[in-house]
C-alpha cells in the first residue's frame, strides 16, 4: 500500500455484492421506466398511451423486488424499518446529508407513486381480472376519474422521484471512502443516464416482442440512441476523472468494462442506427445488449472496488 | 459534556505483546476467529490481520530490514478506531445507530444498527466491520461502559509499556508533543504525531506517534470525509437527469420528422 494512488486504498470493503448490484440495476429500471411512462403520457400521442402504461406496469413490481433485495441484504433484515423510523423515539429518521437515508425515503415514496400509477394504468385499460371479480367488491363503483392536469402533475412528481432512485445510488457509492467509488463525482450521472438507456431498451424490447407499432416507439428508440451516446461520454468522463486511480481497472474488471463499452453501448448504437426503428431483429438485439451492458456496468463498478 | 477523552499511542515503545488485543477481547466478550481454529497469516507475528467486527485492537508488525539483514528495525503499532472529531461513519449512518458520546468518542449502538454496512465503506481507516455474532457493524467503543463507570479502557490498562495511554485529549497532546521533542533531542528526527491536531478530520481523539510515513503503518496519508462528494456528486447527477429529460423531450417532439405523422411503421416482429 506504500504506492497507493489514493487514501481510499486504506479502507475496508462493505461486502455490497449481488443483491446490491441487482438493486442498482432493477432500481434504475423502475425509476427509468416510470420516468419514460410519464414522458410519453405528457408528450406522446393518444396511440402512445399503451407505451406509457407499459412504463407504469414495469415500475411497480420492480420497486417491490428492490425493497425485498435491500431488506435481505441487511445484516439484520428485521430492522429494515430503522432506515425510516428512529428505533427508540419512533420519530422519523432522516439525514439529508446521508444518501442512504434520503434514498430509503425516496424509494418508499416512489413505491407509493408506482403503486398508484400501476392501479391507474389498469383502470385506464379497463382490463378485467377474474380473480378480482370473484372477491365480490363492486370495483365499478370505486372507479373515479382524476382531472388530467392533476394526473400529469402526479406523474411528473413520481417521475422526478424515479430519476432520483435511478441516480442516487451512484452518489451513495461516491459518499464513502472506497477506491474508485469516492474517487469520482460522476457515478450518479453515469447511473441515471444508464438507467434511462436500459429502461428505454426494456420498453422497446417488450413492445417490439409484442408487435406494437405506435409512433412513440420510434421516438423512444431515437431517445435511446441519444442517451447511449451520452452514456459513452459520461463513461469516458468517469475514467478521466479517476486519474491515477483508474489503474485499479488495469485487470479483468477493466477488460469487462471495455466489453460493456463496445457490446453494451457502441454495438447497440450501430445496430439501432442501421435499423432506424424499422428492423425488429436488430432492435431486439440492440435492446438486449443495452440491458446486459447496463447490468455488467454495475457489476464492474461495485465488484472492482470491493476487490481492491 | 465531559472533557474529550482519547488514546495516545506511542509506537516507539510498543513491544508487540498483544496484551491490548487480549484485554479488549476479554472485556468486550468478542469471539475468537473461526471458532478458535485460526490459521497463521505468514505476515510476521501478525495473525490478527486487520481490525474488524471481532478485533477492535490490532497490533501491526512491520519488518524493515536491509537485504543482507545487517541493519533494520521493527515498527510495532497497536491500531484502533481513531474516534475522529469529524467521523465519516457517523456522517453516513442512516439509522442513527452511530452516536457521539459525552466523552467525544464515537460508538455504534448494536441494538439500533441494522447491518447496512454504509459505515464500513465510509470509514477512512477501514476500522469497522460486521460482527458475525450480532450481524451488526462493530468497532472499538473506547470502552464506553468502563468510562461511564470511571474506569480506563481495558487495552490501555493492560499495556505494560505505556505505548497506549488514555486521558483527556488535551493532556495527551501535550504529553505526546513532549515525547516528540525528547525523541528529536536524542537524534530520532523522524518522530512525529499523526492526527494530533485539527487538520486531520477535525482531530483524531485516538492519535499516534510514528517514525515513518503513515502508509508504512497502513494509515492513509490524507484521510477525508465521505461527504466531500455529496455536493459534486448530486450536482453531476442532477445534470445527468436534466440531459436525459432533454433527450426525451427532444426525441418525442422531433418525432416523424420527414415523414407524415402517424405513418405506418414496420416494427412488428
Amino acid at each position: 500500500m506504500i504506492d497507493a494512488p489514493s487514501s481510499t486504498w486504506f479502507t475496508a470493503a462493505p461486502h455490497w455484492q449481488w443483491y446490491i448490484i441487482l438493486y442498482f440495476f432493477l432500481g434504475g429500471l423502475a425509476g427509468g421506466c416510470y420516468f419514460l411512462g410519464t414522458l410519453i403520457a405528457i408528450v406522446g400521442r393518444a396511440a402512445d398511451m399503451k407505451l406509457a402504461r407499459l412504463g407504469f406496469y414495469i415500475a411497480f413490481p420492480l420497486v417491490l423486488v428492490c425493497g425485498f433485495l435491500l431488506t435481505i441484504d441487511l445484516g439484520r433484515p428485521e430492522r429494515f424499518w430503522h432506515m425510516l423510523i428512529q428505533r427508540n423515539t419512533l420519530l422519523p429518521m432522516f439525514k439529508y446529508w446521508s444518501p442512504m437515508s434520503i434514498g430509503s425515503w425516496a424509494l418508499a415514496i416512489f413505491g407509493l407513486f408506482t403503486f398508484i400509477s400501476f392501479v391507474g394504468a389498469l383502470a385506464d385499460e379497463e382490463r378485467r381480472w377474474p380473480a378480482f371479480d370473484r372477491l365480490g367488491i363492486p370495483w365499478e363503483r370505486l372507479r373515479f376519474t382524476v382531472p388530467a392536469l392533476l394526473a400529469r402533475m402526479f406523474e411528473i412528481t413520481g417521475g422526478i422521484f424515479g430519476l432520483y432512485v435511478a441516480g442516487y445510488t451512484g452518489v451513495l457509492l461516491a459518499v464513502t471512502n472506497r477506491p474508485i467509488w469516492s474517487d469520482t463525482p460522476l457515478l450518479g450521472m453515469l447511473f441515471v443516464v444508464s438507467a434511462a438507456s436500459t429502461s428505454a431498451a426494456l420498453m422497446i424490447l417488450i413492445a417490439t416482442r409484442r408487435g406494437w407499432s405506435m409512433p412513440g416507439l420510434r421516438s423512444l428508440h431515437r431517445m435511446d440512441a441519444w442517451v447511449i451516446m451520452l452514456e459513452v461520454l459520461v463513461l469516458i468522463g468517469v475514467v478521466v476523472s479517476l486519474g491515477s486511480v483508474a489503474r485499479a481497472w488495469l485487470n479483468a474488471w477493466g477488460a469487462l468494462l471495455l466489453v460493456v463499452m463496445v457490446f453494451g453501448l457502441i454495438v447497440p448504437l450501430a445496430l439501432s442506427w442501421r435499423a432506424r426503428g424499422r428492423h425488429a431483429l436488430d432492435l431486439t438485439t440492440a435492446s438486449a445488449l443495452v440491458l446486459a451492458g447496463g447490468f455488467l456496468l454495475r457489476v464492474v463498478i461495485v465488484l472492482s472496488a470491493e476487490s481492491v | 459534556m465531559a472533557e474529550p477523552m482519547g488514546f495516545y499511542t506511542d509506537t516507539t515503545v510498543c513491544i508487540g505483546c498483544k496484551a491490548c488485543e487480549v484485554a479488549c477481547k476479554e472485556w468486550n466478550q468478542l469471539p475468537s476467529t473461526n471458532g478458535g481454529v485460526n490459521t497463521m497469516s505468514g505476515d510476521s507475528y501478525d495473525n490478527t490481520r486487520r481490525l474488524d467486527g471481532i478485533h477492535w485492537r490490532h497490533v501491526k508488525f512491520i519488518e524493515q530490514f536491509s537485504e543482507d539483514r545487517t541493519g533494520g528495525r521493527w515498527l510495532l503499532m497497536s491500531d484502533v478506531c481513531k474516534h475522529c472529531v469529524q467521523a465519516g461513519c457517523l456522517e453516513v449512518c442512516p439509522t442513527g445507530a452511530i452516536i457521539r458520546t459525552e466523552f467525544d468518542t464515537v460508538v455504534i449502538q448494536s441494538n439500533t444498527c441494522n447491518g447496512c454496512r454504509d459505515c464500513i465503506a465510509a470509514c477512512p481507516f477501514g476500522v469497522i466491520d460486521i460482527n458475525p455474532v450480532s450481524n451488526t457493524a462493530q468497532k472499538c467503543t473506547l470502552c464506553y461502559d468502563r468510562l461511564q463507570g470511571g474506569l480506563e479502557p481495558a487495552c490501555s490498562k493492560a499495556c505494560p509499556t505505556k505505548s497506549i495511554q488514555f486521558g483527556t485529549v488535551k493532556e495527551l497532546r501535550e504529553r505526546a508533543q513532549r515525547r516528540v521533542d525528547q525523541l528529536h533531542e536524542v537524534g530520532e528526527k523522524r518522530a512525529y504525531l499523526y492526527g494530533a491536531d485539527e487538520k486531520m478530520l477535525g482531530g483524531l481523539n485516538s492519535f499516534y506517534l510514528l517514525v515513518d510515513k503513515p502508509e508504512t503503518y497502513g494509515l492513509p496519508p490524507d484521510p477525508k470525509l465521505p461527504s466531500r462528494q455529496l455536493v459534486p456528486g448530486t450536482v453531476a447527477t442532477v445534470l445527468g437527469a436534466i440531459m436525459v429529460g432533454l433527450a426525451g423531450i427532444f426525441s418525442f417532439r422531433n418525432r416523424g420528422s420527414g415523414e407524415p405523422a402517424g405513418a405506418t411503421e414496420d416494427t412488428s416482429a
